[in-house]
């Protein structure tokens, strides 16, 4: 078990699904009830991972947990970095906000909610933000067509 | 996808506002802040924008010396707000109680597109992302997809991509100069920046054909060699260059006006920047060191001695210093790409990826099949997924890619540094003068095409 693990273990014990360790980039899988608690274990942690660099997610239609979320961290005392992911489920997918540990995932998390449809409990602002605020659906959904939409805005041309 | 209304058709604005309500009711929820401000802001139609006003002064006669709070909307199609930003201002008198920017003026999805693209045809579409910055795009994305295949990218390749980079940043701080100075009254030195801006087009035309939107990077490499000629231009440039950053300061840094809108203008405590995920000239404005090419060397860049421009006051005028500062330090580093560039391939030798020199293709049947399977099919990047991060001209630039082994990409996400440094406006700016909200968005230095994709 690498470090980073062990930190999130030890501040919520069971909360580390699974680690990987591909391409030079570690990735720890949490169980999405403790992304919070994981989230900031290593903020507060050691190894000061402060930077919330990023919070997206990839839409996987036949497994399970379907929109896999990935949160990159960064220390800035020593450069490392570590992938944060998590399995928001195919049904009402929803997971709670980290705005509470980074006021940084504010848009970060409103973009996914947009493109992808994962609402995120505890969120301050939860509304679309690159999308007109009345667009139906989630266009990064793996379901979502591509070229079937109407074009919008022709008639401003 | 909003039906249109009569009653809104020719005030888009207005429009908005109507579907920031009707999103609200159709989910069977309250309005979130950001709806509520934008529903807030402007009325269905102008009769009902009159009754509001009505209303409002009403409300103000009855309660005397109260003032209601004036809710200002600036963009999304303003002179100074750098491109397609749009700012709801809470306003009392002159000062800011409160902004709400509202992005996605120029969504184009280009994340969706690139799933439907190939991985050699994606590269197209991101460079089109931070408008400003395209070296630093393909770079993040080239340098993921990298990852991914596991692949070695020859020194010299590595070399021309720190010196594009370099160059790239020099041209986005010139129009950030530029642009700046024309939003708060400087007008001449907007000519001074265009000027050497495009004789940095120039270069890049040179080198890849384009001036803009270059597709020049590739998985693997870059396209070609750098064509003759190239490095004494560029020479020359770089010879001549620091005289001309001394114009800039002579016009800027001891100016009386421009000191005046600048010093101590949009600060925030270091920690707060960080919590919000704020990167690169405006951290280090503030006093943290973090820049990427030092702490987490890609591409070669710990061959290169360079420092890191930072400051403490974290204010506007110190995010000028720290970029005009850069700006010298990318000289240095040019310098010395032109003074050791390694002699070598400039794209990796892997077929399966990299598509063979032309000329092979006159006469070797097997680089035609090559050929001819990498510009039909694409080549196939083993599954996975692969997060590269970069320091592009504003911060942090990361490209995040998901393989699912096919010669399409699962999933591209670009972590724009724009986007995220843009959520700290609002701290920025709160407590401050109309006027000083024009040089704090300034000097963040958002580019829309970056923050909206």
């Amino acid at each position: 078990m690498s470090d980073v693990s062990a930190q999130i273990e030890a501040a919520s014990p069971g909360a580390v699904v699974a680690e990987f360790e591909h391409v030079g980039e570690l990735t720890v899988e949490v169980q999405k009830e403790r992304i919070v608690e994981a989230c900031r274990a290593l903020r507060d942690g050691p190894s000061q991972y402060v930077l919330l660099s990023d919070v997206t997610c990839a839409d996987f239609p036949h497994e399970p947990g379907r929109f896999r979320l990935a949160y990159q961290l960064t220390s800035l005392a020593t450069g490392a970095r570590v992938r944060l992911r998590a399995w928001a489920g195919a049904l009402d997918p929803e997971i709670e906000s980290v705005t509470s540990v980074w006021p940084g995932a504010n848009w970060m998390e409103r973009e996914v909610y947009d493109q992808f449809g994962v609402r995120f409990s505890g969120h301050p602002d939860l509304c679309r933000i690159l999308n007109p605020l009345d667009w139906e659906g989630h266009p990064l959904r793996r379901d979502y067509p591509i070229g079937g939409e109407e074009v919008q805005f022709s008639d401003a041309v | 996808m909003s039906t249109t209304d009569p009653r809104t058709e020719n005030f888009p604005l207005a429009a908005e506002s109507r579907e920031a309500i009707e999103a609200a009711l159709r989910e069977k929820r309250a309005l979130t802040p950001t709806e509520r401000v934008i529903a807030s802001v402007e009325a269905y139609t102008p009769q009902e924008a009159a009754e509001r006003t009505l209303a409002n002064e009403m409300l103000a006669d009855a309660r005397p010396g109260v003032r209601a709070p004036l809710l200002i909307n600036l963009g999304p199609n303003h002179p100074s707000t750098h491109g397609v930003l749009r700012l709801v201002v809470e306003l009392d008198g002159e000062v800011v109680k409160e902004v709400t920017p509202v992005i996605g003026y120029l969504h184009t999805g280009i994340e969706k597109q690139c799933e439907n693209k190939t991985w050699w045809q994606s590269v197209t579409l991101v460079t089109r992302m931070d408008y400003l910055a395209p070296f630093a795009n393909i770079k993040a994305y080239t340098m993921s997809v990298e990852k991914l295949l596991e692949m070695e990218v020859p020194a010299r390749a590595q070399w021309i991509r720190v010196l594009l980079a370099e160059l790239n940043r020099i041209a986005s701080h010139l129009v950030w100069l530029g642009t700046s100075g024309l939003e708060l009254g400087a007008m001449s030195v907007f000519f001074y920046c265009y000027r050497e801006r495009d004789e940095l087009l120039d270069l890049f035309e040179m080198v890849s054909g384009e001036r803009m939107n270059h597709r020049y990077f590739q998985v693997g490499g870059c396209a070609q060699d750098l064509p003759p000629g190239f490095i004494e231009r560029l020479q020359a440039f770089i010879d001549e260059m620091p005289r001309r950053i001394d114009e800039y300061e002579a016009l800027l840094t001891g100016n009386p006006i421009w000191k005046d809108r600048m010093k101590g203008v949009g600060v925030l405590p270091a920690e707060d920047l960080i919590a919000l995920g704020v990167t690169g000239p405006t951290l280090r404005a503030a006093g943290v060191p973090h820049d990427l090419r030092k702490t987490s060397p890609y591409s070669g860049y710990e061959h290169f001695q360079f420092e890191v421009p930072t400051a403490t006051e974290g204010d506007c005028y110190a995010r000028y210093l720290v970029r005009v500062r850069e700006m010298r330090e990318s000289l240095r580093i040019i310098q010395q790409v032109i003074d050791g560039l390694p002699e070598g391939p400039t794209i990796a030798d892997d077929r399966k990826v990299v598509l063979p020199p032309r000329e092979e293709l006159a006469w070797s049947m097997e680089a035609l099949i090559h050929h001819f399977k990498l510009v039909s099919e694409g080549f196939k990047v083993p599954a996975g997924e692969a997060y590269a991060p970069i320091e592009s001209p504003r911060g942090e630039m990361g490209c995040y890619v998901v393989s699912d082994g096919g010669p399409k990409p699962y999933r591209v996400h670009m972590r724009d540094p724009s986007f995220v440094n843009l959520q700290a406006t609002a701290p920025l700016c709160r407590g401050t003068y109309l006027a000083d909200l024009i040089a704090i968005v300034a000097t963040i230095d958002p580019v829309m095409g970056g923050v909206d994709r």
